[in-house]
C-alpha cells in the first residue's frame, strides 16, 4: 500500500517536470472590428500586430503564440459573444484588438471579473482611467483625450476666437471634445454629435455654413473621417474655413480615400512616420514592404502592443500567473516604435505628442509629416482620480 | 433662423427623400401588386453600388458606368424573380420574409467573396465635386443637385409608366385587385418578372448616386432598407404617389430633426442634456412620425385597396 502511494507521487512528480519542460504557448484573444466602415482601423491594428509577431519570430517573451482572430462588426453583442468565448472555451492569456470605446466598455468588465489582462491597442474610454481604473486595464496607445488635447492646444496657439465642433455621440466622441475644450480657451461656436457610423454629413455642413465659425474641428475616425472630409470639401468649405482634425482622421487609411484635398491639413498624434528610432524605422519599412502601404498610427499602436507583451513576459520569465509582477511590468515600460513609454497606475502612456501636416512629397504621394511638438511627457487628465498604485 | 440654412436643409431632405422613393417604388409595387416580402431589396441597392464602383474602376467614366450597372441590377433582379421569387408568392408572409432574408446573408457573403469586406472607394465625379452658388451666398455641392434632378427624372417616368401606359393600367389593375386582373386576362407572370426588374433597377439607380456620397460596403442596403419600409407604410403600400409623399416626408423629418431639434433643444436645456438628447431624439423622429400616420390612417396616405 505505501509503496503504491510513493509510486502514485513520483509519476505525478515526473507528469509535473514533464508538463513544465513542454514550452507553454501563450494565447491572445484579438477582438476587432475588421468589417464596415470601421474596418481599416481594425485591419491596420491587426497588420502591425502581425508584424510585429513575425520580428519576433513568432514568440512573447520567449512563449510560442497562438493568436485567435475574431471580426466584431463594430457591434457590441457581438463583441460580447466573441470574449465570452475566448474567456470561456478558448481560456485566453491576453486580449486585446479592440477599436471603439462603447465596444470595449461593453466588454470590459466580462474581461476583468476573469482576471484577464485588457492590453488595449486603440480604445482608451475616460470611464477606464478615472475612478473606474482597472489592474487588469493597459493602454498602449493613449487616453482618448489626449489627441484632442494635442489639437485644442494647437488652435489656441493659433489664436482663432472660436470653433465649431463635431463627433459621432458615444463615449470617445465625448472624451474628444471633452479634451479638445480642456486646452481651448476661445468660445465654442457649437458642439454637435451625430450618430456613430453616419456618412451624409449634409445637415452638419448646413449648420456650419450658417453658424461661420473661425475653424472647424471634427473627431471622425474611419469611413466617417473619409465621408466628412470628401462633403465638406464638396460644399466648398475646406476654402473658406479651416478644418482641424486629430490624427485619427487625417491618416493614411483616410488619405488614400479623400486624396489631395488633404494637402495642408493639420492634425495630432502619438507616434509620425519619421519618428527617429530603430523600433520604428524598422517597423515603417517593413510594414510597407509586408503590405504595400503606408502605416497608419493604428498599424503602429498593433506593432507596439506585441512589444509590451513580449517585454512584460520576458521579465516574469514566462510565468502568466504572475499577474502582480505582469502589471508592474508592463507599467514600468517598453521600448517601442515611439521610444522608451511609461504608464501612469491607471494603464496610460505618459508620452509626447506632435503635431503633423498633411503635405504632397515631390513624387506626388501625400503623407503625414511631422512638423512640432505640442506636449512633452503628457499624462492624462484622470489619473489622479484613479485610487491603483 | 438664417432663411440660407433654411434653404440647405430643405435641399438636402429633397435629395435624401428622392433617392429613398427610389429604394421605395420597387419595394411598394412589389408589395402591393405581388403580394410578396422582399426584404432582399436592400441588397439590390447594394449590388447597384458595387457594380457601379467596379465600372466606374474600369471604365473610367461615371455616367457609362451607371446606365450599365442598372441594367445589371435590373437583370439579377430578374433572374432572382425567376429563380427564387416566384416559388414564394403563393406563400405566406412568414415564408417569404425567411426566404428573403436568406437572400440578404447570402448575397452579403458572395459581395465579400468578390469585393472583399472592407468599403469600396466611389468618388464623385471630378467636373461635379465642387459647390454651385445657388443664390447669391447660398452655396450647394453640385452632385446634389444632379441627384436631385436624377431623383424627379425618374419619378416623372414612373408616373408616366404607371398612370399613362398599358402596362401602368395592368399595374394599377393588379394592385387594387389581383384575382379581378388576372381573371380579366392580365398577364400577370411576364408582368411580375418585368416589374421586379423594374424595381430592382430604380434601386441600383438609388445605389449608384448614393454611393459617392455615402459608402459602398457589405450592409449598407440593410439600414437603409428599414427607412423604405417605413416609408411605404406611410404612403399606402402599392401606392407610387403615397410613396413619393412618404419618401419627402421621411427625407424631410430625417434631414430637419438632425439639423434643428439640436438646436432647438439647447434653447431650452443645457448644452450638454441637449447634444446628448438631440441625436437621440432625432433618429427616433421619423418612427414618430410614422406611427401618427398610422394612427390617423391605418392603411397610410395614400390607400390602394378600398
Amino acid at each position: 500500500m505505501k509503496k503504491t502511494v510513493w509510486l502514485m507521487v513520483l509519476l505525478g512528480l515526473i507528469g509535473l517536470s514533464l508538463a513544465q519542460a513542454q514550452p507553454r504557448t501563450v494565447k491572445i484573444g484579438f477582438v476587432s472590428t475588421l468589417s464596415g466602415g470601421g474596418a481599416a482601423l481594425g485591419i491596420d491594428v491587426r497588420d502591425g500586430f502581425n508584424l510585429a509577431l513575425r520580428h519576433l519570430n513568432n514568440q512573447l517573451g520567449g512563449l510560442p503564440v497562438e493568436v485567435l482572430v475574431a471580426d466584431d462588426q463594430q457591434n457590441p453583442d457581438v463583441a460580447r459573444q466573441a470574449v465570452d468565448r475566448m474567456l470561456k472555451r478558448d481560456r485566453v492569456d491576453f486580449l486585446t484588438g479592440i477599436i471603439f470605446s462603447n465596444i470595449l466598455l461593453a466588454v470590459g468588465d466580462a474581461i476583468f471579473e476573469e482576471k484577464t489582462f485588457y492590453i488595449s491597442p486603440n480604445a482608451g474610454p475616460s470611464e477606464y482611467a478615472g475612478e473606474q481604473c482597472n489592474p487588469f486595464f493597459v493602454n498602449v496607445a493613449w487616453q482618448n483625450d489626449n489627441l484632442h488635447e494635442a489639437m485644442g492646444q494647437y488652435v489656441q496657439t493659433r489664436r482663432f476666437e472660436n470653433v465649431f465642433l463635431l463627433a459621432p455621440n458615444y463615449p470617445a466622441g465625448r472624451d474628444a471634445l471633452t479634451g479638445f475644450k480642456r486646452y481651448f480657451k476661445g468660445r465654442v461656436v457649437a458642439e454637435v454629435y451625430h450618430r456613430l457610423g453616419q456618412l451624409d454629413f449634409s445637415a452638419e455642413i448646413a449648420q456650419i455654413r450658417a453658424a461661420r465659425p473661425k475653424a472647424v474641428y471634427a473627431f471622425e475616425p474611419g469611413a466617417m473621417g473619409v465621408n466628412f472630409i470628401k462633403q465638406y470639401a464638396e460644399a466648398g468649405l475646406l476654402r473658406e474655413i479651416p478644418l482641424f482634425l486629430p490624427g485619427f482622421s487625417a491618416d493614411a487609411d483616410v488619405i488614400r480615400a479623400v486624396g489631395r484635398g488633404m494637402v495642408g491639413i493639420y492634425n495630432s498624434s502619438q507616434w509620425t512616420l519619421e519618428l527617429n528610432n530603430p523600433i520604428n524605422q524598422r517597423f515603417v519599412e517593413d510594414f510597407r514592404k509586408t503590405y504595400g502601404r503606408i502605416p497608419t498610427l493604428y498599424a503602429s499602436q498593433g506593432y507596439d502592443t506585441a512589444l509590451m507583451l513580449d517585454a512584460a513576459i520576458k521579465a516574469v520569465g514566462g510565468d502568466l500567473s504572475k499577474k502582480d509582477e505582469l502589471r508592474k511590468a508592463m507599467l514600468a515600460g517598453f521600448n517601442s516604435t515611439r521610444g522608451f513609454i511609461r504608464f501612469s497606475p491607471n494603464g496610460y502612456p505618459i508620452q509626447n505628442y506632435y503635431l503633423r501636416q498633411v503635405i504632397q512629397q515631390p513624387g506626388g504621394e501625400i503623407i503625414n509629416r511631422q512638423v512640432g511638438t505640442i506636449f512633452t511627457n503628457h499624462r492624462d487628465a484622470y489619473v489622479d482620480k484613479c485610487r491603483l498604485r | 433662423m438664417l432663411p440660407s440654412l433654411f434653404v440647405e436643409q430643405v435641399l438636402n431632405g429633397f435629395q435624401f427623400g428622392l433617392m429613398l422613393f427610389l429604394l421605395a417604388a420597387g419595394l411598394t409595387l412589389v408589395l402591393g401588386i405581388m403580394d410578396t416580402i422582399n426584404l432582399a431589396h436592400g441588397s439590390l441597392y447594394m449590388i447597384g453600388a458595387y457594380l457601379t464602383a467596379t465600372l466606374v474602376g474600369t471604365t473610367g467614366n461615371f455616367w457609362l458606368a451607371v446606365p450599365l450597372a442598372v441594367l445589371g441590377t435590373a437583370l439579377i433582379g430578374m433572374l432572382l424573380e425567376l429563380s427564387v421569387l416566384r416559388q414564394l408568392y403563393q406563400r405566406d408572409h412568414l415564408s417569404q420574409v425567411l426566404a428573403t432574408f436568406a437572400l440578404i446573408l447570402i448575397i452579403n457573403e458572395v459581395v465579400r467573396m468578390i469585393w472583399g469586406s472592407q468599403p469600396l472607394l466611389l468618388s464623385t465625379p471630378e467636373a461635379l465635386s465642387g459647390p454651385v452658388e445657388l443664390l447669391p451666398g447660398l452655396y450647394y455641392p453640385a452632385f446634389r443637385l444632379v441627384i436631385i434632378g436624377v431623383g424627379l427624372l425618374v419619378a416623372l417616368l414612373l408616373f408616366w409608366l404607371v398612370n399613362r401606359t398599358k402596362v401602368g393600367m395592368w399595374l394599377r389593375a393588379g394592385a387594387s385587385n389581383r384575382e379581378m386582373a388576372q381573371a380579366m386576362g392580365v398577364p400577370i407572370k411576364p408582368l411580375f418578372t418585368l416589374l421586379f426588374g423594374v424595381g430592382a433597377g430604380l434601386s441600383a439607380i438609388a445605389g449608384a448616386f448614393l454611393g459617392p456620397i455615402l459608402a459602398v460596403q457589405i450592409g449598407m442596403g440593410e439600414s437603409i432598407l428599414i427607412l423604405a419600409f417605413v416609408v411605404i407604410v406611410i404612403g399606402g403600400i402599392g401606392s407610387i404617389k403615397g410613396a413619393l409623399v412618404g419618401a419627402l416626408l421621411v427625407g424631410f423629418v430625417d434631414t430637419a430633426g438632425r439639423a434643428f431639434l439640436p438646436l432647438l433643444l439647447s434653447q431650452v436645456a443645457s448644452p450638454e442634456v441637449a447634444s446628448n438628447l438631440g441625436p437621440a431624439l432625432a433618429s427616433i423622429l421619423i418612427y414618430l412620425l410614422m406611427a401618427v400616420v398610422l394612427f390617423l390612417k391605418p392603411q397610410g396616405l395614400f390607400p390602394v385597396r378600398t
